[in-house]
């Protein structure tokens, strides 16, 4: 599951940056986002069986296509709402773009980037308990469906009752992160 | 070669209107000169375009025509040899007022160690009187201290030419007496070349060489450049008794109220610098009877 958030953190947040600081780039892939946004998880999963023909890197992939949009967004949103007088700091001080976009957009865009990952580790872990049932042999959904079908109910509520601790955590783990990049205006 | 330290030929910025309606000309023929360590004030209603002249100084907005020659060379684009204090301190909330001077400083000077920018910083806090209050992010410190850590920003660049957008404007009275007091102190020391835009008549007085009036916008001009040749170190507290100062404040107001709105559109032309007035001895000072003549109650 890490490996598919990762890479949609790899593809998104630099993506994000090009969308938010270019209403050109906006506009054209505006489109596209809006339509792949709402496919539900599940309905990658057979295209990916197929293409791929492995289920461990399916599910990967099935993770990276459903956790990147949220942080693709977010990333836009919040380095398109930089307030203009910062980047007018750094036009004055003849900063270097990139110098500009490391230095000024991406610690005032931080904030609003890890909420846009704070979405999406969420739906990463929605979707890996679901695809797991589906590809089976490992992990936490397939126990639960396992368990289900040896008809241990007190093993599929504790199964169920994990998952909400996980799930709590892995959201704890990036709040607390957040809070770090947070500053006050 | 150009006389003058900076110099500003028929600047002009229009700006295009929807529909087929012609382009709306915010001000044209601007021409001005500042020379080396001037400290010049801006006055004019607003809408007539003061911070749109200071955005190009700037850099950050392109005239529509004209020139601005500093130094001798042609300028455009923005630059490190032109500083900006912004009306609202614009510092970069995640950093520390100690941080956001070196933010500026390291950018100004690449090359320099990590011990020399900090001291160079921490020197210009201090100037400011900020020494102590370092490490705050700009959300802990007051509005007069998070515009204090703005003037130590611009100063510390050093910049050949310091632009000021209503530093002040945001501050409540009493700071704002405060900081124009410190402003005038640190440019007793450093003498750096101003150019301020403000809508505080005393204000003006009180720091500049040189005011500037403009006319109401569209079609805004710079009419006059009033001295102000009250000697310095000027005291905010005693300026107002001294003899010429309701004289000259006299003036000013007068433009603000009657000639602002007569002379619009009407004074100045291409390359025609603005009157140069001195209303302590009287030259220049247009004839009170004279120029407004505005019929019916629209004075």
């Amino acid at each position: 599951m890490l490996a598919g958030f990762a890479l949609a953190v790899v593809v998104a947040v630099p993506i994000g940056f090009l969308i938010g600081m270019s209403p050109v780039l906006n506009n054209a892939l505006n489109p596209y986002i809006q339509v792949l946004k709402p496919i539900s998880p599940l309905a990658w999963m057979p295209l990916a069986l197929f293409t791929i023909k492995d289920a461990a890197t399916s599910a990967i992939f099935v993770i990276f296509i459903c956790s990147i949009w949220p942080m693709l967004v977010n990333t836009a949103f919040g380095v398109a709402s930089v307030k203009r007088d910062w980047l007018n700091v750094a036009r004055t001080l003849e900063l270097s773009s990139i110098r500009t976009a490391l230095f000024v957009i991406l610690p005032a865009a931080a904030p609003t980037i890890l909420t846009g990952m704070r979405i999406s580790i969420g739906i990463s872990w929605l979707v890996i308990v679901a695809a797991e049932m589906l590809v089976g042999g490992t992990g936490i959904g397939y126990y639960v469906w396992n368990e289900w079908n040896n008809l241990d109910i007190a093993a599929v509520i504790f199964a169920i009752i994990m998952i909400g601790i996980v799930g709590m955590l892995l959201d704890a783990v990036l709040a607390q992160a957040g809070h770090f990049l947070r500053y006050q205006e | 070669m150009s006389l003058h330290f900076i110099e500003v030929e028929n600047l002009a910025r229009a700006f295009p209107q929807p529909g087929r309606q012609p382009p709306l000309k915010v001000f044209e023929h601007v021409n001005f000169t500042i020379e080396k360590g001037e400290f010049i004030c801006v006055i004019g209603h607003s809408g007539c375009g003061k911070s749109t002249i200071l955005n190009i100084l700037a850099g950050l907005d392109a005239a529509s025509d004209g020139a601005f020659v500093m130094d001798g060379k042609e300028v455009s684009g923005p630059s490190r040899d032109r500083g900006v204090i912004f009306q609202n301190h614009s510092l970069l909330p995640w950093l520390s007022a100690l941080g956001n001077v070196s933010f500026a400083v390291r950018a100004r000077w690449p090359e320099w160690s990590r011990r020399q920018v900090r001291e160079h910083s921490l020197s210009y806090l201090k100037m400011v009187g900020l020494a102590g209050a370092e490490h705050k992010k700009p959300s802990e410190l007051s509005g007069g201290m998070r515009q204090r850590v703005g003037i130590a920003r611009a100063f510390a660049i050093e910049p050949k030419l310091l632009l000021m957008d209503e530093p002040f404007g945001a501050l409540d009275a009493l700071t704002r007496g405060v900081i124009q007091d410190e402003l005038l102190e640190i440019w007793g020391r450093t003498h750096q070349t101003v150019f301020m835009i403000t809508h505080d008549v005393d204000e003006a007085i009180l720091l500049a060489d040189r005011v500037m009036l403009m006319t109401n916008g569209p079609d805004a001009r710079i009419a006059e450049s009033v001295v102000i040749d009250i000697p310095r170190p000027r005291d905010r507290s005693a300026i107002h008794q001294h003899p010429e100062y309701y004289t000259i404040r006299n003036h000013l107001v007068d433009f603000l109220i009657t000639r602002s709105k007569s002379l619009q559109g009407r004074v100045g032309g291409p390359g025609q610098q603005p009157r140069s007035v001195n209303p302590v001895r009287g030259t220049g000072v247009p004839d009170r009877g004279g120029t407004p003549r505005v019929v019916g109650g629209t004075g």
